[in-house]
């Protein structure tokens, strides 16, 4: 069963938000790394750049897919997480972590009500496991 | 797990790259009882085999295989296979998702004078390969391994459960696959496993298959080989006797193509900056679309992403700088020889 931290808020495209007064940092869940498997490859939107929410803010590149990691926000992106450059498997080895990807600030406030909590992404989680 | 040709099947134990390096280093062994087998006999098995696939088994002694195609009047491809000539039956052992199809197929042709009987639930399949396959084998058989040449046969104990054991595999090392009855799964298994504590055995899953067959450019089915593309073009012309007597279905088809030469072939790119190709991916020499992706990924042993592709034939050769487009942006890539990874311990 994947890890689902309880201070955390969700996408249902498997991201994840820790809250930080006006900014956010984000990075992919537990379940995405896992159903993704060994990461080679995190590219991640040029700093001072702005995303809308459930744009692609970044690429994951697996051994055996690509996937687009979208913003869970509207904002603006503050900071990369550049170790991943030279150690993209820390998203695999500490999703919520040192594996995380990108911190933003926010631009509207009210899309965090929007997001899942632990509980509804658990739920979200169960029904995307195939068995 | 994913469920593939109607088994549950584990993607990835502990991840694709340590399994994948654990087959390129020591041993591991795969579940591949997924992969469909198909024995046929009687009195007219060889000369209808022979009709049905494209290389030819009257080269075959007994307890030798061959790799081989089946194709389609057109030299399109319903199949590739490895056939087994055994003492008293032939063994086919098809692709886990064609076999339905391929029974179909076989079944249509089907001649008096033969029998055929798909043994896929009857019989489990396992493959032990890597580099260190033979000793950790050697201490559970209770046949000598080491006159087991490649793609040779024997039958023989294994934990003492009758099989056969062939020397085959589809990842560039050395290896065995296992044939006996299902039953004996979990004492197969687990004698295997205790045998290889030594060399840190390992299971391995569908990912790793796919990067250590793609590093030695083995063709898939579903990904760079289909109905759609022929023998001749995907470079198995080594599997397909255009010249043997009596020919077979596809024969005239793949003739015309020789002697036309193919409009594509399927080569091997690597990235040669950054990049990890995948399928359905297009490939450009300048602005000239030059073919497409059929399989790709990071390799875990070059470290650099690899493609296997169909490109048009002015384009096939080794040493030609191609572009692959990866989500918009060109990247460069260099048609080299198969296979990518050259220090196999396959026999």
């Amino acid at each position: 069963m994947a890890n689902i931290p309880k201070d955390l808020k969700y996408t249902k495209t498997h991201e994840w938000v820790r809250v930080e007064g006006e900014n956010v940092t984000t990075g992919v869940t537990d379940f995405a790394q896992s159903e993704l498997s060994d990461i080679v490859y995190v590219d991640i939107n040029t700093v001072g750049s702005t995303v809308s929410r459930n744009e692609p803010i970044g690429t994951i590149e697996a051994v055996k897919a690509v996937a687009d990691m979208n913003a869970p926000v509207s904002g603006e992106v503050l900071e990369a997480n550049t170790a991943l450059q030279t150690e993209p498997a820390k998203v695999n080895q500490d999703p919520y972590g040192e594996g995380w990807i990108a911190r933003l600030k926010l631009t509207k406030q009210e899309e965090l009500d929007d997001l899942l909590d632990p509980a509804g992404y658990a739920d979200l989680v169960k029904k995307s496991e195939h068995h | 797990m994913v469920e593939f040709a109607g088994y549950d099947m584990p993607v990835q134990f502990k991840g694709i790259i340590p399994e994948h390096n654990r087959v390129r280093t020591t041993v591991g062994v795969f579940d591949v009882s997924h992969m469909g087998r198909i024995e046929v006999r009687g009195s007219g098995a060889a000369g209808w085999l022979n009709r049905m696939t494209t290389n030819d088994v009257t080269a075959l002694d007994t307890n030798q295989a061959q790799y081989s195609v089946m194709c389609y009047p057109d030299g399109g491809i319903v199949d590739d296979l490895v056939v087994y000539r055994l003492e008293d039956r032939w063994l086919l052992v098809v692709n886990g998702a064609n076999n339905d199809k391929d029974t179909a197929w076989l079944e249509q042709h089907l001649e008096a004078d033969v029998q055929l009987d798909n043994v896929t639930a009857e019989m489990a399949q396992l493959a032990v390969q890597g580099p260190k396959s033979e000793p950790v084998l050697e201490k559970v058989s209770s046949v000598d391994l080491a006159p087991i040449g490649f793609y040779w046969a024997a039958p023989g104990e294994v934990a003492g459960v009758r099989m056969l054991i062939s020397r085959t595999g589809y990842t560039g090392e050395d290896g065995f696959e296992l044939y006996f009855p299902p039953e004996a799964g979990d004492k197969v298994w687990d004698a295997v496993f205790e045998a290889g504590a030594g060399f840190d055995i390992e299971p391995i899953g569908l990912g790793a298959r796919d990067t250590l067959r793609m590093e030695m450019k083995y063709a898939l089915y579903g990904n760079d080989i289909d109905k759609t593309t022929n023998p001749i073009e995907a470079g198995l012309s080594f599997v397909t006797a255009l010249d043997k007597q009596g020919g077979f279905i596809g024969c005239d088809a793949l003739r015309r193509v020789r002697e036309d030469k193919p409009k594509r072939r399927l080569v091997c790119l690597q990235m040669t900056g950054g990049g990890i190709p995948r399928p359905h991916y297009r490939i450009f020499a300048g602005d000239d679309e030059a073919g497409e992706v059929t399989s790709g990924t990071m390799s875990p042993s070059l470290g650099t992403g690899i493609a296997i592709g169909y490109v048009r034939r002015k384009h096939a050769k080794a040493g030609t700088e191609l572009e692959i487009d990866i989500r918009g942006t060109k990247a460069a890539a260099v048609v080299v020889k198969p296979p990518f990874y050259k220090d196999g311990s396959r026999k």
